[in-house]
């Protein structure tokens, strides 16, 4: 099969997701900075899909731009936006945000520069069909073993379990 | 270009798949005309089905009994003035309606109207569709908050609370029908939509059957859940006019309006085929696997153009009943014209039938095939179009604290225990049948 993947896709959606992003942190706006926010997550899911990682992709939709953003839209539209926006902004933090994003950025492309001859000098094509059943082996384990990361998996399911009752009851005086 | 749209013809797979792009679009064309038709005729079959229900004669005025009626109103409000409130969020107003046709109409890429008939078969389809469809309640929420005015605002929190809520149990639901088709003898489930409509084929089982009761409560849950998740009567509390006028869309006017009515049906016929595809085998005509002689393949066969004529026999005994006064000239000839359309698409569905049963030329009987699919699909997704519009006119709405009760404390329990029955009767079926096998 043909890769569809073309460069022009990766740099349509790498573009947006950078652009949205830069919305999302200069919109005093919230529900415009949330919007930009969503297109950010869509693009990004786009670019799991050209990774061959479909599964990653549709879970990425779901839970991110699907379900998380709502809920974020959802106590966004109760706050007083018009107060909000004409307000002063008293958090002097943004020197130590630019010096860690400087740092970060810097991080990623000596990542890059260094680590050169780790990633593959081609676009190598995976086989499509089978990966959403490959993730579900490394999870659960297949053919009777247990599975790479079942352990971990169940134990992170574990503690958002316990973060979610927590949350329940903490808002809750009386259960 | 003519190689490429020429060599898909003779292949098995879909667009998508084989990777042409040509016909993928002529695809996408056909399948987003073939929505707004829907559309079209579910707003009429809509206000007819009410007004019989209620004892009135609903639109009767426009066309013979009012069969041009949707197409008069579609030119009221293209032609209407489109109002932006002066408070309102210009451009978050303006993108509201996009947000929600977008979702309802990205997920037809992945439903599948026959095994080659749908536009990419997709290894997460279903995942896809329940992604791209819980990004709609996006356009309602957003579209609520930019009218910056009280009855939007409180219908969009009614309405994003009760998608999410009922988002939950409808996935759970969908999960045990995805563990019905690890079942298959290759022992591989699938995501994907065609994938899962071959596995009901070859276990000889729509999942509705599977393990009685736990598919037929799965669906019922799902059936439940997914009039929810589109907004409907009785779960239509987002629009509920007696106290909210119009709910989300109040300050909506003209062709903006519309465009959210447009994006709510899609989103019904959406739904209705993911249910289709799930529990009601699909594309499948009734027992492939029992009646498979080729001449039960013929007389299935002939059913599309069983149906259109049909068709054209109501409109021709509606001719025939028309008042003879002159004053009805007009509307008779339009009727008679109507039920003759009717007839011609009938006539050339059975000779397509017997052209395809009789020739040996595998274009004909493919496409032959072809019909077929997408009739049985498209009749099972009518049943639940017809669904929605009885339950408008029978139920009363539910009130808000009623709604979540259902949907949290009802649906989600119900629905867990679906999914982990299943499971165990998936693991202890085939070591019966061993022990049996041992025993007997």
């Amino acid at each position: 099969m043909n890769p569809v993947a073309t460069p022009w896709f990766f740099y349509a959606l790498a573009g947006l997701a950078v652009a949205s992003g830069v919305a999302v942190i200069t919109r005093r706006n919230a529900v415009h900075a949330a919007l930009a926010l969503i297109v950010t997550l869509l693009s990004v899911a786009g670019l799991y899909l050209m990774l061959y990682a479909p599964f990653v992709a549709g879970v990425q939709i779901i839970v991110y731009a699907g379900g998380i953003m709502v809920l974020f839209l959802f106590v966004i539209m109760l706050v007083n936006i018009e107060r909000s926006s004409k307000e002063r902004q008293f958090n002097r933090m943004w020197p130590v945000a630019l010096a860690a994003a400087c740092g970060l950025a810097a991080l990623f492309v000596s990542a890059i520069v260094k680590g050169r001859s780790l990633f593959p000098d081609r676009m190598i094509s995976l086989p499509e069909s089978s990966n959403t059943q490959q993730i579900a082996g490394l999870l659960y384990g297949e053919a009777g073993r247990m599975g790479q990361y079942t352990f971990a998996f169940e134990i992170a399911s574990l503690l958002l379990l316990v973060a979610i009752l927590g949350a329940v009851i903490m808002t809750k005086k009386k259960i | 270009m003519v190689t490429s749209f020429m060599s898909y013809l003779g292949s098995n797979l879909t667009p998508g798949t084989a990777n042409n792009q040509l016909w993928a679009l002529i695809y996408v064309l056909i399948i987003f005309a073939g929505v707004s038709v829907a559309v079209i005729c579910m707003n009429w079959i809509e206000r007819k089905a009410l007004a019989h229900f209620q004892v009135r004669l609903g639109p009767m005025r426009v066309g013979p009994h009012g069969l041009l009626q949707p197409i008069a109103d579609a030119l009221k409000l293209m032609l209407k003035e489109d109002i932006i409130p002066a408070e309102a969020d210009q451009f978050v107003f303006w993108v509201a309606p996009l947000i929600g046709l977008l979702a309802s109409f990205t997920v037809y890429t992945v439903i599948p109207f026959g095994p080659s008939q749908a536009v990419s078969d997709m290894n997460i389809g279903i995942l896809f569709m329940l992604g791209v469809s819980s990004l709609g309640v996006l356009g309602i929420v957003v579209a609520g908050w930019a009218s910056n005015s009280h009855y939007p605002l409180i219908g969009a929190l009614r309405s994003s609370a009760q998608m999410v809520s009922y988002e939950v149990a409808m996935g759970l639901a969908i999960v045990s029908a995805i563990l019905m088709t690890s079942l298959n003898a290759s022992g591989t489930g699938s995501l994907s939509m065609i994938e899962i409509v071959r596995a009901q084929q070859q276990q000889h089982v729509w999942f509705i059957f599977k393990f009685f009761p736990l598919g037929l409560i799965a669906f019922f849950i799902f059936a439940i859940a997914m009039v929810a998740e589109t907004n409907r009567a009785p779960f239509d509390l987002a629009e509920a006019e007696s106290e909210l006028t119009a709910g989300f869309h109040t300050e909506y006017s003209g062709l903006r309006w519309s465009l959210f009515m447009l994006a709510e049906y899609a989103a019904m016929i959406a739904v209705s085929s993911i249910a289709v595809t799930l529990w009601l085998g699909g594309w499948m005509r009734p027992f492939p696997n029992l009646l498979h002689a080729p001449a039960w393949d013929f007389i299935f066969s002939l059913f599309p153009g069983l149906t259109f004529g049909g068709l054209a026999a109501i409109a021709l005994i509606g001719t025939a009943r028309m008042p003879g006064h002159s004053f009805f000239r007009i509307q008779r000839i339009g009727l008679a014209g109507f039920a003759a359309v009717l007839g011609f698409i009938a006539l050339l569905l059975l000779v397509i039938a017997i052209a395809g049963w009789s020739a040996d030329s595998s274009v004909a009987s493919r496409f032959n095939q072809g019909i077929g699919y997408v009739y049985w699909f498209v009749l099972k997704v009518a049943i639940f179009m017809y669904l929605f519009i009885w339950y408008r006119a029978t139920w009363p709405r539910y009130r808000f604290d009623q709604l979540m009760r259902i949907g949290w404390k009802v649906m989600l329990p119900i629905s867990l225990g679906v999914l982990m029955l299943t499971a165990i009767w998936a693991l202890l079926e085939p070591i019966v049948w061993e022990w049996l096998k041992v025993h007997l």
